[in-house]
């Protein structure tokens, strides 16, 4: 299992450096490869999450300033930026997991599938159920592996065939070969690695069209990083993956659209990856990705 | 520079440092020499006492009367049971259900006003609850239709589980807040409700200090003395299986207030007098026990949840 992943990882990082245009002088030498691969234009996707002059606050301080983007379907988009940026605030305002800090305030839209997540008749149980969420550091419940797989489904009362989705939702998130004959174990006992993959699973199990995930890898070895990512990629075949990271070079090996954000809460550039790596319009943005600030 | 600044010891230094660490000793070992003494005087004069009277007739007898020279412990431990099951019965769910609320559904502010308010209710010398439950509790609770007498076991053993909610509560509060948000957010990312979060998440994980909180309120409520011996009457009796709910509505003395009826009485000296120390004895031996156990339970949950 641990080859194979480590073969795919391998292989896709020597294909995109052989497939890349030489003529274009990509601004970050070797050290980012951009996985060209995969990447789709934004404009022939549908939009599934937009924001339009989002504004965030905690108390006084201002987190965001006034964000418009649009978030493909079926992608992987990636927010990068410094710490403070107000990423991973944008990231828990798509399913207002802001609203369980007393202080944040949110103003401007923000729709989900056209409609506008604060609005007043939003339940946000029910957006959370539809938006799946991943943690920065591997969170499973003090539970057996199955029961922090089935926790989601129980919760919502979901009327489904429970052994065969947990045993599906491990498959996906490719954890099921490790961890078949021990579901009843604690999922404690797990590696940190494998506690993520068991919170991705945690969070396909119940079906959602979106998954966010925040920081996902920054708390994992770069094996465990790399099946992560390869996860990733595959699980954008059937969800819109939204990632925060801090990690350039993973941005550009597995998303298709990269939104920087900068320091103060502002969206700079929001763009297909290949061009916010290669030949981003801003100057700042360059400077951040080449390493000179942030 | 030279080597000595880092070789050579200000003169005394050393010295100073040991006569710290011995008091500090000192200070360590008090509790625990106390305890001990308390332990052993009372196992001493315990032991005088089952002399004079047969420990197999002290723990079986069902009838407790200084003056016809009965000495069986059961009435007054059954009084006890009654009154740790009846006040449990309201501590226990109320203090759960209080910490919930504060822990994760009031907002600061409430909760900065809510809890001060709790552990001012801690801070109400129990005689006071005592008399309140005599003058206030029992006249309210006729209201209803409870054929109560002037003092019975109900209304004391309402006090005493409100006089222990706020040690549940607040012990139980502070297990929930030290349960990581990580894993809050990870109920709430898959779409759980709060009160879903509170029970199928907190609580399990902060199962290992309710459960504290729960023993040591318990052991609270088995050794409170003022509220019973105020408002529970001084004549013992065995728990009538005939009539249960009838245990109830009368008087009876549990162990802690007998012990001060007997040291109330006239002679120091005697197999009554004695007598107290045997009972002193059984409740130190059911309260270690009590605490013995909930470590045990508590080390093993938290290895489950840690």
């Amino acid at each position: 299992m641990a080859n194979e992943n480590l073969n795919t990882t391998a292989s896709t990082e020597s294909q995109s450096t052989s497939t890349e245009d030489p003529t274009s002088e990509p601004l970050v030498e070797q050290s980012i490869s951009v996985d060209s691969e995969r990447s789709h234009t934004t404009a022939n996707a549908d939009t599934v999450i937009e924001s339009r002059n989002l504004d965030v606050y905690y108390g006084e301080t201002q987190a965001l300033q006034g964000i418009d983007l649009a978030i493909p379907e079926n992608q992987v988009t990636a927010m990068i930026g410094p710490s403070g940026c107000g990423k991973s605030t944008f990231l828990r305002c798509i399913n207002r997991m802001n609203d369980l800090i007393d202080i944040c305030r949110v103003e401007g839209e923000l729709t989900f599938n056209g409609k506008n997540v604060y609005d007043d008749d939003v339940d946000p149980i029910a957006l959370r159920r539809r938006i799946g969420m991943v943690f920065q550091h591997p969170n499973p419940f003090p539970k057996s592996i199955y029961d922090n797989v089935a926790y989601g489904l129980s919760v919502q009362n979901m009327d489904v065939d429970v052994d065969a989705v947990v045993e599906e939702s491990l498959k996906k998130a490719a954890l099921w070969d490790e961890v078949k004959d021990q579901l009843d174990k604690s999922a404690l006992n797990l590696s940190g690695g494998q506690q993520q993959r068991l919170c991705i699973a945690r969070a396909i199990a119940v079906d959602p069209e979106v998954i966010l995930m925040d920081e996902p890898a920054s708390a994992l070895d770069p094996i465990a990083t790399s099946k992560i990512e390869d996860l990733i990629e595959e699980l954008a075949e059937e969800y819109t993956v939204v990632i925060v990271t801090h990690n350039m070079q993973q941005a550009a090996r597995i998303s298709d659209t990269t939104a920087v954000f900068l320091t103060g809460g502002e969206l700079v550039e929001f763009d297909d990856t290949n061009k916010i790596f290669e030949n981003p319009d801003s100057q700042r943005v360059e400077d951040y990705i080449t390493g000179k600030f942030g | 520079m030279s080597t000595d600044t880092i070789t050579s010891r200000p003169a005394g230094l050393a010295a100073r440092e040991r006569i710290y660490k011995y008091v500090l000793f000192a200070c360590a070992c008090a509790s625990i020499l106390v305890t001990l003494g308390i332990v052993g005087l009372l196992a001493r004069d315990a032991i005088t006492f089952f002399t004079a009277v047969n420990p197999i007739a002290f723990l079986t007898g069902t009838e407790f009367n200084l003056s016809r020279g009965e000495f069986g412990v059961l009435p007054l431990l059954t009084g006890t049971l009654l009154v740790t099951i009846i006040s449990a019965a309201v501590a226990l769910p109320i203090g759960v259900a209080a910490a919930v609320y504060l822990s994760e559904y009031a907002s600061d502010r409430m909760r900065s006003v809510l809890k001060p308010a709790l552990e001012i209710l801690a801070g109400i010398p129990t005689v006071v609850y005592g008399i309140f439950a005599l003058v206030y509790v029992t006249p309210f609770l006729r209201v209803f239709g409870l054929p109560l007498n002037t003092f019975n076991v109900l209304s004391a053993s309402l006090m005493v589980g409100i006089m222990i909610i706020p040690m549940v509560s607040s012990l139980s509060e502070d297990a929930m807040s030290a349960v990581p948000d990580s894993l809050r957010e990870a109920a709430y990312g898959v779409g759980a409700t709060k009160y879903e979060v509170s029970t199928g998440v907190v609580i399990p994980a902060a199962v290992s200090g309710i459960f504290s909180s729960f023993i040591l309120a318990l052991s609270r409520a088995i050794g409170e003395t003022m509220i019973v011996a105020v408002a529970m009457g001084s004549r013992s009796r065995l728990f009538d299986f005939s009539e249960p709910l009838a245990n109830l509505w009368r008087g009876n003395q549990p162990m802690t207030a007998a012990m001060v009826q007997i040291n109330g009485a006239d002679s120091v000296s005697g197999v009554g007098f004695q007598s107290m120390f045997a009972i002193g004895l059984t409740l130190f031996v059911i309260t270690f026990l009590m605490n013995l156990a909930s470590n045990r339970i508590a080390a093993r949950y938290r290895e489950e949840y840690n």
